[in-house]
């Protein structure tokens, strides 16, 4: 069951924007073959930048250090003159695949620890009564505008008492802690809105707190934590400071983005792997965001928020 | 009503083998998760199973126990608060709900929030003043580039995202196919600031003359008779050049939540407007352009608290050579490469007195429009 089934359930933060991503009725006279140009131009310019990377990933070596990559256009379909080994080789030999995997370990947990840290207190912020809630939550909504580097020396200092840097709980931790002023408010906004009726009939049928968190709360609430989810799953794989400050750079625990900058400073004119090593750390999001657009859409606008 | 009085009665009523139950579970858990732990730490425990295997394992251990482990302890928890008489679970349930995201929030921000303001003043040479490290942030000549370029990046990197997106945002409204071309627009936006740089370092990338160019950018300048410029070198032109990977970054940002925005413009405002005789840029300039301002200011702040905080792209691209330093660059520097901490916690505070102002903005701003609380 999803929300949109759930009479009284009011339009949510960006819904306008989420239904704009997708094709509306065109307005206005649809003449001018100059919007069309404009549009096609900036569209090129938009997509040269990623197309010279993609496509020089899958060059040898030689070319790509000797010839553009738009030369490959000559003979788009002479199969010859692409290859594999650049992705081979920065899988193996430049520890890229060992990134990925640390990046995934990273990734899923840092953004499932502050989504359910955040849906439980949203919850009681929203639907309990306690001595201190609405000082708690005005706190908890102050820190949204906080920059993390605020955080960062004192935290590294702590994370050195408790032995926690270079660890994967650490920085697990770390992500949680400035996720979670925007997950709070975000899921807070969504779950104070559901209809009073459902937690009445729920306390009515005997069901505790805890399940009607679980049962009702959590199903309902669905779009707002999707929308989360991939705004935070997008936002801690592209991170690049919080894993270098807590997990660092050696191999078995940098992340892909770690891994790309390292690749950078020690082989800066190998485009041929610096092409595809740059194409390995975006795979991911860039399935997400074309997969689930229209969440991540919805989270990019109630995130705009965060400080 | 008397079934469901009954039930409810019932979930009240807790039978004495439920308490070791819980109990029992409780121990098992908190014993596992600190098990799971001991083996993500260990240097040695995966060796056994080669290096991919041990890889994968580990990977396997460490989400299993990052998402279950969350749970498990809430279940926990709560199944705990449920032993005790009704009435002091009741009380004590919320605080089991709340408690662990302010204890989180307590330890990785407010805590070191605090501790970042206090160190800033107190982590100065003996011989100096409170104010040290504030004095050297606005005398150091090195750290006044850096704010200087923050201030041109916060002048043209708004801006250029925000009249970009909005041409695009007007024009794609007119054109078939308008969701595949904002896609276009709007992928940047999910690459990593580290995959931004490399891909900008390649437009970017210098040949000596006479050399095949491989960067875009210089083959262009080539192709029309110009000589190579190496655009990551050059003062001032480099600065110019990383603020525009960042303006490709943000515009696709700017062009949804406008395009959305000028959506939202009445239809009957528009027709009105033509049957005056406007034409297409001025009922554009006149009518959609004040009605979609409160998105305007939105874009505007949000892009510029992204460019106060400016790291990943800069750090990458020139790590602040060659005068193309901005303050989160520079704040991180100070910390991890010269571990010189009060001073990185000055910049730090530096960093918060700019946020903070244009964040009041923008919340004010959301809150006109009925958007968030």
């Amino acid at each position: 069951m999803t929300a949109e089934t759930v009479e009284g359930v009011p339009p949510r933060i960006g819904d306008a924007v989420a239904t704009a991503t997708t094709t509306a009725p065109k307005r206005g006279p649809s003449s001018g073959w100059l919007a069309k140009v404009l549009v096609l131009v900036i569209g090129i310019a938009w997509t040269v930048p990623t197309a010279g990377v993609f496509i020089s990933s899958w060059r040898p070596e030689p070319e790509v250090a000797t010839s553009g990559w738009w030369t490959v256009f000559a003979h788009p379909f002479d199969f010859t003159q692409y290859t594999l080994a650049n992705y081979q080789r920065v899988l193996t030999t430049e520890d890229m695949f060992e990134a990925f995997v640390n990046s995934l370990i990273v990734t899923i947990p840092a953004t499932v620890i502050p989504i359910t840290l955040a849906a439980f207190a949203a919850y009681a912020f929203a639907w309990t009564r306690f001595r201190g809630r609405s000082f708690l939550f005005a706190v908890v909504v102050g820190l949204l505008v906080i920059p993390l580097q605020m955080s960062l020396v004192p935290l590294l200092r702590l994370y050195g008492d408790y032995d926690l840097t270079g660890t994967f709980v650490g920085v697990w931790l770390a992500h949680a802690g400035f996720g979670l002023p925007l997950a709070i408010y975000l899921l807070y906004n969504y779950i104070s809105q559901l209809p009073k009726d459902i937690f009445e009939s729920a306390n009515i049928d005997g069901a505790t707190p805890f399940t009607t968190f679980t049962k009702l709360v959590i199903p309902l609430s669905y779009p707002a934590l999707a929308s989360f989810a991939i705004f935070q799953f997008i936002w801690v794989w592209n991170d690049l400071l919080v894993s270098l400050v807590f997990l660092g750079t050696n191999p078995d625990v940098a992340v892909v983005t770690v891994s790309l900058a390292q690749l950078v400073g020690s082989r800066g004119a190998a485009w041929h792997l610096l092409t595809a090593g740059a194409f390995i750390s975006l795979v991911i999001p860039l399935v997400v965001f074309l997969l689930l657009q229209r969440y991540f859409v919805r989270g990019l606008l109630a995130g705009s928020v965060k400080g | 009503m008397a079934e469901t009085v009954k039930a409810q009665l019932e979930t009240n009523r807790r039978p004495r083998w439920t308490i070791v139950r819980d109990l029992s579970v409780a121990v098992a858990v908190v014993v596992l998760i600190w098990l799971g732990l001991r083996v993500l730490r260990s240097e040695t425990a995966l060796d056994s199973l080669g290096e991919l295997g041990g890889k994968l394992v580990q990977a396997l251990i460490g989400i299993v126990l990052g998402v279950v482990g969350i749970w498990a302890l809430f279940i926990v928890a709560n199944s705990l608060v449920e032993l005790l008489p009704a009435r002091a679970t009741t009380v004590i349930r919320p605080y089991v709900f709340v408690g662990p995201a302010i204890v989180v929030l307590s330890i990785f921000l407010v805590a070191p929030a605090v501790g970042t303001i206090i160190q800033s003043f107190t982590e100065v040479p003996e011989s100096e003043g409170p104010l040290y490290n504030y004095v050297q942030a606005f005398t150091d000549p090195d750290i006044q580039i850096a704010l200087r370029n923050n201030v041109i990046w916060l002048i043209l990197a708004p801006l250029g995202a925000v009249l970009i997106g909005l041409a695009f945002a007007g024009l794609v409204d007119r054109v078939k196919r308008e969701s595949v071309a904002k896609s276009f627009i709007f992928i940047p936006i999910c690459i990593s600031g580290a995959g931004v740089a490399v891909i900008w370092r390649f437009i970017y990338e210098w040949k000596p003359a006479g050399t095949p160019q491989i960067g875009v950018l210089n083959a262009i300048v080539t192709a029309l008779g110009g000589e190579p410029i190496p655009w990551l070198q050059e003062i001032p032109v480099n600065t110019l050049a990383l603020i525009v990977a960042f303006i490709w970054v943000q515009t696709g940002f700017a062009m949804v939540i406008l395009s959305a925005a000028i959506k939202g413009v009445p239809t009957e405002l528009l027709e009105a407007a033509r049957i005056d005789g406007a034409g297409e840029f001025q009922t554009f300039r006149r009518i959609v352009l004040p009605s979609i301002r409160g998105s305007i200011i939105t874009v505007f702040t949000v892009i510029a608290v992204a460019v106060l905080k400016v790291f990943d792209i800069v750090y990458v691209t020139t790590n602040g050579n060659f005068d193309t330093d901005v303050i989160a660059n520079r704040m991180f520097n100070e910390m991890f490469r010269f571990r010189n901490f009060g001073f990185a916690t000055a910049l730090a505070v530096i960093l918060l007195v700019a946020v903070v102002p244009i964040m009041v903005v923008n919340v004010r701003n959301l809150r006109r429009q009925g958007i968030g609380a």
